[in-house]
């Protein structure tokens, strides 16, 4: 198919239409609304569910009953609604049973603003709700990584039965580029094993999160984890770029992963060996690149629009090998290519230690500032 | 566990009470005297009836009948507390040939749960609401319902519910009547036999509007809860009686023109 | 081979039609482009700006600090923007709506009575296509007729009527910018 310049949030929608999204329910919230108000326009011309809940609360726990019955079903909001969804989103991790979820970051905490950040990642990739358990998080950084991203998704979800979250950004959703969309599939309508659809002529199904006896809730936590194991084992997704030779390694995910491709590009006319490690599944988070990237590197810089919150897992996988320093823009800041470019030059000169808190010291420099 | 009759044996038997075959083999954990168990009776009675025991998916919601999925032989899911309107719209709107119900006491449905149902009634979901209203928490032990009487002493108003400092009883079915996606709404009690028939006619009929497409129906049930109420369960149903129809009276809040039609 | 482009004016003004219209152009001319729009606190007291990006290979930001060329549609984006113009970058101004000459000597100020102009052609909406048309004289990746193609394959059908006027809004904006970059030193 042609390429066409299309919005993020409505690539993501119709994305999600053809890749088999059944059902749809959603409650409005900027910068994720043009997704929803496609597919309000666009699931009945088709005769699939799309509700417009009161709440994302009734959002999510309608994605719930949905997902029960073993159909695609998705839901999409912004920073304060997913918050509120965090609820069901435990129960469906609870369940067992796949989801397809998206967030269209935007600045907080609280009301924040409607600016771009990447502010979720911890609540994404640690669960956002109660209980012992992990999402899969996969972060598009273009309006064509995000399309692939939805129909992964939705695949992924289904295999490992959990819930699949894109964490996007403001200016994802509301950038347009050129992009081509997959071709539309037909619905096939299976019949999952564990599906309760109410089909006669088999066992009563029943799907819960209730484990009210300790040890079979201590059963259902070893063998999500376990689950888990298989998806960090099969699933990791990441993107290189000038790594071959590169001295320093920035690590950004998402919008702040691609303007640091533009500091790189700018870095590497200056002669200085930097390159990018872009991950794309930021849960399960790229651990096995970064050990390997973490012999050979002089130092790392991560860049995320938040105060650091991958930083924690980039440490985690560097373990104290490599310094490494931190340049962020809370807030629903996006920063601009020239700022990174300063930090990977800054990085050069510096004499780097592995032992200071890089979030502290650029606290330092940003009150400074 | 006790042993239960099967069915088929107890109609070999020439028995004229038996156990639906929408329940499954497993004895309830209500307490004595509640009437959890005619309620749940009631609709298992009206699944057999109908003949939709392999075309139902249930519902169930927190709180005391947060193990209903244990108890009817058909689909069912396990909702959060207050949601299961919610789920329950998920489930129809992507199989809307199944016949999907909730079931919800008091505290589920009337507090954490008020802007669920009243949306999903706005919305004319076709999906069927047992409400169970015995204005108290019985789960949690006792403490002060949405629904709990001015006057009324709970663990959470142990000087009796002051309608100053903690509010009013809601009454659902008088509200969610003023929805115009309601197609049928009603208020029944479970204190004596007489009303228990009329209890099971209104649960049929909600089952029908459902199937038939005419719109979001409810029907509240007075319920009794001999254990946190403090009473022996034959004074509840007195109780119920004398104390909570007063507050709660019974009736047809809504009952739409398409829906006064049907012939069952 | 990269270059970014801001617009920027009041809402109502076209601007973020202008900037797809050139994302458009820069697809179909083969190129990767990103349109990105300003939707935050901006969007209040009525100004709106878009940044197109375009490039021959994977874009990075779709923003940026200093833009080479930019389109200020009115007076507070000619104030905010020509300041953060890069050296020997150029800024199409609607002459229309600013009191004021340019402050930098350093960059290339084409002045383009678009109202005026928009109006002659008989359609005041038309001033955006005529900014547009003037900033491809400093555009050369973009043809005047890869604009035009853009134009008529992605103006939706009730609008296709109108193409005739945007065409010459587009060549009107494209010679007078011409006219005066060819009379600067």
């Amino acid at each position: 198919m042609a390429r066409e310049l299309i919005k993020g949030n409505v690539a993501m929608a119709e994305s999600a239409i053809r890749y088999g999204l059944e059902a749809y329910f959603g409650y409005p919230i900027t910068p994720q609304t043009e997704l929803l108000e496609h597919l309000a326009k666009r699931m009945p011309e088709l005769g699939r569910a799309f509700v417009q809940a009161e709440s994302e609360v009734a959002a999510i726990n309608m994605v719930y009953g949905a997902a029960c019955t073993g159909v695609r079903v998705m839901t999409s909001s912004s920073s304060p609604g997913v918050s509120l969804m965090s609820e069901g989103i435990s129960y469906i991790a609870g369940t067992e049973i796949p989801a397809v979820l998206i967030n269209v970051m935007r600045g907080g905490p609280g009301l924040g603003n409607i600016a771009p950040a990447q502010s979720d990642y911890n609540q994404a990739v640690r669960g956002g709700g109660h209980g012992d358990y992990r999402n899969i998080v996969l972060a598009p950084a273009s309006v064509q990584e995000a399309i692939d991203l939805v129909g992964l998704s939705f695949d992924l979800a289904e295999k490992y039965r959990t819930i699949a979250m894109i964490l996007a950004d403001g200016s994802i959703g509301q950038m347009m580029e050129p992009a081509e969309l997959p071709e539309m599939r037909p619905i096939q309508r299976k019949d999952p094993e564990w599906a309760t659809n109410g089909n006669p002529n088999r066992p009563r199904r029943q799907l819960t999160s209730i484990y009210l006896e300790p040890h079979d809730e201590e059963i259902t936590n070893l063998r999500l984890l376990k689950r888990w194991q298989d998806i960090q084992t099969n699933e990791v997704r990441y993107k290189e770029y000038y790594l071959d030779d590169a001295d320093y390694v920035i690590v950004g995910f998402g919008t702040a992963g691609r303007i640091a491709l533009s500091a790189v590009r700018a870095a590497r006319a200056k002669g200085i060996k930097v390159g990018l490690l872009r991950p794309i599944t930021l849960s399960p988070f790229p651990v096995a690149v970064m050990d390997e990237l973490s012999q050979r590197a002089k130092a790392f810089l991560v860049v995320e629009m938040n105060t650091g919150q991958m930083l924690d897992d980039v440490r985690m996988a560097v373990r104290g090998r490599a310094p490494i320093e931190f340049y962020g823009r809370p807030g629903g800041v996006v920063p601009f290519p020239d700022e990174i470019m300063s930090e990977i030059e800054r990085m050069t000169h510096a004499k780097l230690n592995s032992q200071t808190d890089p979030r502290m010291a650029w606290l330092e420099r940003a009150l400074a500032r | 566990m006790v042993t239960l009759i099967k069915p088929t044996f107890a109609m070999e038997q020439n028995a004229v009470y038996c156990r639906p075959q929408a329940f499954t083999d497993v004895s309830t954990h209500y307490c004595p005297g509640c009437t959890h168990g005619v309620a749940h009776r009631l609709i298992g009675e009206v699944i057999d009836e109908m003949g939709i025991r392999e075309n139902t998916v249930g519902v169930a919601p927190v709180g005391c009948s947060v193990f209903a999925y244990n108890y009817f032989n058909t689909d069912f899911v396990e909702a959060a507390h207050g949601r299961a309107p919610a789920m329950a719209t998920g489930i129809k709107r992507v199989l809307p040939d199944k016949v999907v119900f909730s079931y919800q006491g008091d505290g589920d449905l009337a507090s954490i749960g008020m802007a669920e149902i009243m949306h999903a009634a706005a919305r004319g979901e076709h999906i069927t609401v047992i409400f169970i209203n015995n204005a108290i928490y019985g789960m949690t032990g006792g403490q002060m319902a949405p629904t709990s009487l001015p006057g009324m002493k709970t663990t959470s108003s142990p000087n009796g519910r002051d309608v100053e400092t903690q509010g009013y009883p809601v009454r659902m079915a008088e509200m969610l009547a003023q929805m115009d996606g309601a197609g049928y709404v009603v208020r029944r009690s479970l204190h004596d036999p007489a009303n228990i028939r009329k209890a099971k006619k209104a649960i049929r009929t909600a089952f029908e509007v459902q199937q038939h497409g005419l719109g979001f129906s409810l029907v509240e049930l007075l319920s009794t809860c001999p254990t946190n109420w403090g009473m022996t369960p034959v004074d509840a149903l007195g109780w119920v009686n004398e104390h909570m129809i007063p507050a709660f009276p019974l009736g047809d809040y809504k009952v739409s023109p398409a829906v006064a039609q049907i012939k069952f | 081979m990269q270059k970014e482009i801001l617009i920027a004016g009041f809402g109502g003004q076209g601007v973020l039609f202008a900037g797809q219209v050139l994302a458009y152009a820069a697809m179909d001319s083969g190129m990767e482009v990103t349109w990105i729009p300003s939707y935050g606190p901006e969007m209040r007291g009525g100004t709106a700006n878009c940044t197109i990006v375009i490039a021959d290979e994977e874009i990075g930001s779709p923003l940026v600090q200093y833009p080479p060329l930019a389109i200020a549609l009115n007076l507070p984006s000619y104030d905010k923007y020509e300041p953060l113009m890069q050296p020997g970058s150029l800024l199409v101004v609607n002459q229309s709506m600013v009191d004021r000459l340019a402050k930098r000597n350093d960059i290339v100020t084409v002045f383009i009575p678009a109202n005026e102009m928009a109006e002659q052609i008989g359609d005041k909406k038309l001033a955006n296509m005529i900014m547009v048309g003037a900033l491809l004289a400093g555009l050369p990746e973009i043809s005047l007729e890869a604009l035009e193609t853009a134009l008529k394959n992605h103006l939706p059908v009730r609008h296709q009527k109108l193409l005739p006027k945007n065409f010459e809004a587009l060549r009107k904006g494209f010679s007078i910018a011409q006219e005066q970059m060819a009379v600067r030193p």
